[in-house]
């Protein structure tokens, strides 16, 4: 006799608690074949800006982390995400249909991307930083700080590797995050959430939404406390009008990638979000 | 006579041989532009100096056109050696005829001589010189081995450092391999103009900078322009605003250098004698025309009292008038407009309750003018501690913690620049780290190298110029695909989707290359 499994309910994330959306909505997840999976908390424009008012709560302490800290901690989840390998593992093969070689080579990159940009928090600012020598009795170096609140639109056609990629790079510098995971396949994301509200990271610094990207990100691109909004998972949307509604504010914006590289690991995807801030100061022996 | 007057000391205008009228500069030549030809005039003075060529959209066609020639058959072919070397010569013509340059730009700006002559010219030769000798060392520029140029920049510049944007721009742009359209401010075009003389003299390939001169709508074609790859803009936050929705869902790679309401932080431990300089210097010179100008003075509460006093003493020996004059400390305002604005923003000031002082000096009869101004008893809901003036007057407020100073520093949308001033070097840094801000001065203001990166946060735009981060802004990895042809894929995506898509003609609704970062 098989045991009676105990489904779990998936609610979103927002400041390190979660809650279900405020419009009281879920949606239907499915699984590959169409049979049913999960009701998803469906976020509403209220919960898009409860989730921006965390991140902005959350970016002070995250930014002004000593890069090693935010390194240890980053690579702190990724310890987590590889103890919980099964049950991601299964989730992508409901989720996606995937085989199981593929829901697993899925996690894995994942987790080995997450390793590589936590690796990166404490050396980014010297590849992307200077010393400048300029003409004058001055001391000036130039560093790069986080932009701030980066709203993400996560690749729509992956559970777990899309939405690492885009979230792991803009956490490198010290921002904070709202991220739209994919609609498709959201469970996958609140289970990331699991794994972070159980890691170091503070409470804020990333923040899930589950349901419409059409529906949220256009709250999102026209939020004047977001900094920037990465499209990559937006290439669906009218992601041109979201563009257009960001340089209201003159948020930095990354356009939508499409394929399987999208978001693939660089350092131009931290270096996105980050402002380069140069200090100048006299020198004197006066 | 008082230690106060000098005899008039005006620089000789004898040097420069200006023409009666200039053209458009376009693939090499001066050519006859298609749009109503207007009038530079001094602010100074207000007579007339030259009649400018209007560039219309065939003339922006023109432009572009010539400059995605030269980019496919001449300059992305060339060696980085041989640019380099072209744009040496550039800084060395520059150092040569950079007296003529300065009483040019005086003449058509109206900042002081001693300021052209010191700060902006010198400061353009240095431009060429640093990003000369990079043309030929990109693969050290950060973006990886054999980064690729983006093709036709167009560039809009303001009026405020006319060469000197000139130079910002022109300099980094084809030291990376990239061809150039610019367009000088309609009130002060005069210098780029004879910049295009130099480009002549250096033998410059044709096409690869072209300068056309005309009012908002010749900038507004040229950023719109289906064959440009790459926008820079410096200018006002509300025209940088529309740029970035105008390229929205283009190729085309932005940077935007826009206003500021910077703080200038005095804390009580500051050396004074400097500070005051730095204050003085950080929001009259070049008349508060500095998008990076520390408007917002931020003094301690105990030394508030002394420092506004001897602010008003040094203010009191500023030297006002003809910018040509080796003695002005403060020139001309650039324009009818300009002042009216300042004006405006100043009328406000006293509206709403605060303190004005202004330095005792004579205003000329002709010519646009604005003695040195101070508010003190200013709130930070104000539109003066929230608003850019641009022009020649401080907003006092104060602080009592370094905390209530970081937090008033960045109470406000933009983040280009900001100043410290302690002899707590601790405390300097810690302050830097926090201030929102993509410049910051400390025990000094305003200072500017070809080396150090240059540009805003938030609303300040985006982007940086100068130092390696400037060359960056001109440049994508090798593996971002060919980005050079965005603005024909633009086209080509347009013309198929202008069907299924009447409302958005001008854009393409396919997803930019990877990497397309801005």
């Amino acid at each position: 006799m098989s045991r009676l499994a105990v489904p779990k309910t998936y609610k979103l994330f927002i400041g390190g608690a979660f809650p279900r959306s405020e419009s009281g909505r879920t949606y239907e997840v499915v699984k590959a074949d169409g049979g049913f999976l999960a009701n998803a908390a469906k976020a509403s424009r209220k919960d898009a800006r409860d989730a921006i008012v965390a991140a902005r709560g959350a970016v002070g302490g995250w930014a002004g982390a000593t890069a090693y800290n935010r390194g240890q901690v980053l690579y702190r989840i990724a310890e987590l995400l590889e103890g919980r390998r099964a049950q991601f593992i299964a989730e992508i093969e409901d989720a996606e249909g995937a085989t199981r070689a593929q829901a697993a080579a899925q996690v894995d990159e994942a987790i080995d991307r997450w390793v590589w940009y936590a690796g990166w928090a404490d050396k980014f600012a010297q590849v992307a930083g200077n010393a400048n020598p300029v003409a004058g009795p001055y001391f000036n170096i130039s560093v790069p700080e986080p932009t701030g609140v980066v709203a993400i639109i996560a690749p729509q056609d992956s559970s777990l590797v899309g939405l690492v990629s885009a979230v792991a790079p803009a956490l490198v510098a010290g921002n904070a995050v709202v991220v739209v995971a994919s609609e498709r396949f959201p469970l996958s994301a609140i289970s990331l959430a699991e794994v972070l509200a159980t890691s170091d990271v503070p409470k804020g610094v990333v923040n899930v939404l589950t349901g419409s990207p059409a529906e949220i990100a256009p709250w999102l691109a026209s939020h004047a406390d977001v900094n920037a909004i990465d499209l990559v998972g937006a290439g669906d949307l009218d992601w041109i009008d979201l563009e257009i509604a960001a340089a209201d504010t003159l948020k930095r914006v990354l356009r939508p990638e499409q394929g399987p590289d999208a978001a693939a690991p660089t350092l131009d995807r931290i270096a996105a979000f980050t402002e380069t801030k140069t200090v100048w100061h006299t020198k004197s022996l006066r | 006579m008082s230690f106060l007057e000098y005899a008039p000391a005006p620089e000789s205008r004898a040097i420069l041989s200006l023409r009666d009228s200039y053209g458009l500069f376009i693939d090499g030549e001066f050519v006859d532009g298609r749009g109503t030809p207007f009038t530079t005039s001094s602010p100074a003075t207000e007579e007339r100096i030259a009649t400018i060529a209007a560039a219309n959209t065939a003339d922006v066609d023109d432009a572009v056109a010539a400059a995605r020639r030269a980019y496919d058959r001449t300059w992305s072919r060339m060696s980085g050696r041989d640019r380099g070397k072209y744009l040496f010569r550039i800084a060395r013509l520059i150092q040569e005829r950079a007296r003529e340059l300065a009483v040019a730009e005086s003449l058509d700006n109206g900042k002081p001589i001693k300021e052209s002559r010191d700060v902006d010219v010198p400061l353009v030769a240095a431009w060429f010189f640093y990003y000369a000798g990079w043309a030929d060392k990109l693969d050290h520029a950060g973006l990886g081995a054999n980064p690729r140029a983006l093709g036709v920049a167009a560039q809009v510049i303001p009026w405020n450092f006319p060469l000197l944007m000139l130079a910002w721009k022109i300099a980094p742009a084809l030291a990376a391999g990239n061809t150039v359209v610019l367009k000088p401010a309609e009130t002060t075009p005069l210098t780029a103009l004879l910049f295009a003389e130099i480009v002549q003299q250096a033998d410059l390939p044709p096409g690869v900078v072209n300068i056309i001169t005309g009012a908002g709508d010749t900038g507004a074609a040229l950023v719109a322009h289906e064959g440009v790859d790459k926008v820079a803009f410096t200018g006002s936050t509300a025209v940088g605003r529309a740029i970035a929705k105008q390229v929205a869902g283009t190729n085309k790679k932005v940077t935007l250098e826009l206003g500021g309401k910077a703080a200038n932080i005095v804390f009580d431990d500051a050396p004074v004698d400097q500070a005051i300089e730095g204050i003085v210097n950080g929001i009259f010179f070049n008349q508060g025309h500095v998008c990076c100008a520390g408007s917002r003075l931020l003094v301690q509460e105990s030394i508030h009292d002394e420092v506004v006093e001897r602010l008003k003493q040094r203010l009191s020996t500023l030297r006002l008038g003809d910018p040509l004059d080796k003695n002005t400390d403060i020139g001309a305002i650039n324009s009818a407009e300009q002042l009216e604005r300042i004006n405006e923003l100043a009328e406000a000031g006293v509206d709403e309750g605060a303190e004005r002082w202004s330095a005792p000096c004579e205003i000329p009869e002709n010519g646009f003018w604005y003695a040195p101004t101070i508010f003190t008893n200013v709130q930070t809901s104000n539109r003066i501690a929230r608003e850019e003036i641009f022009g020649p007057v401080l907003s006092v407020l104060t602080f009592r913690t370094p905390q209530e100073a970081i937090a008033k520093a960045n109470n406000t949308p933009y983040g280009l620049s900001a100043g410290i001033w302690s002899d707590k070097g601790s405390r300097i840094l810690a302050v830097a780290d926090q201030l929102r801000a993509g410049v910051i001065w400390a025990n000094t203001f305003n200072r500017f190298d070809p080396a150090s990166p240059f540009g805003g946060y938030k609303e300040s735009g985006y982007g940086r110029e100068g130092g390696r981060h400037g060359l960056g802004a001109y440049l994508a990895p090798a593996t971002a695909g060919s980005v050079s042809r965005g603005g024909a894929r633009a086209v080509e995506a347009a013309a198929a989707s202008a069907e299924e898509r009447p409302a958005r003609r001008r854009r393409t609704p396919k997803p930019a290359k990877k990497g397309a970062a801005k």
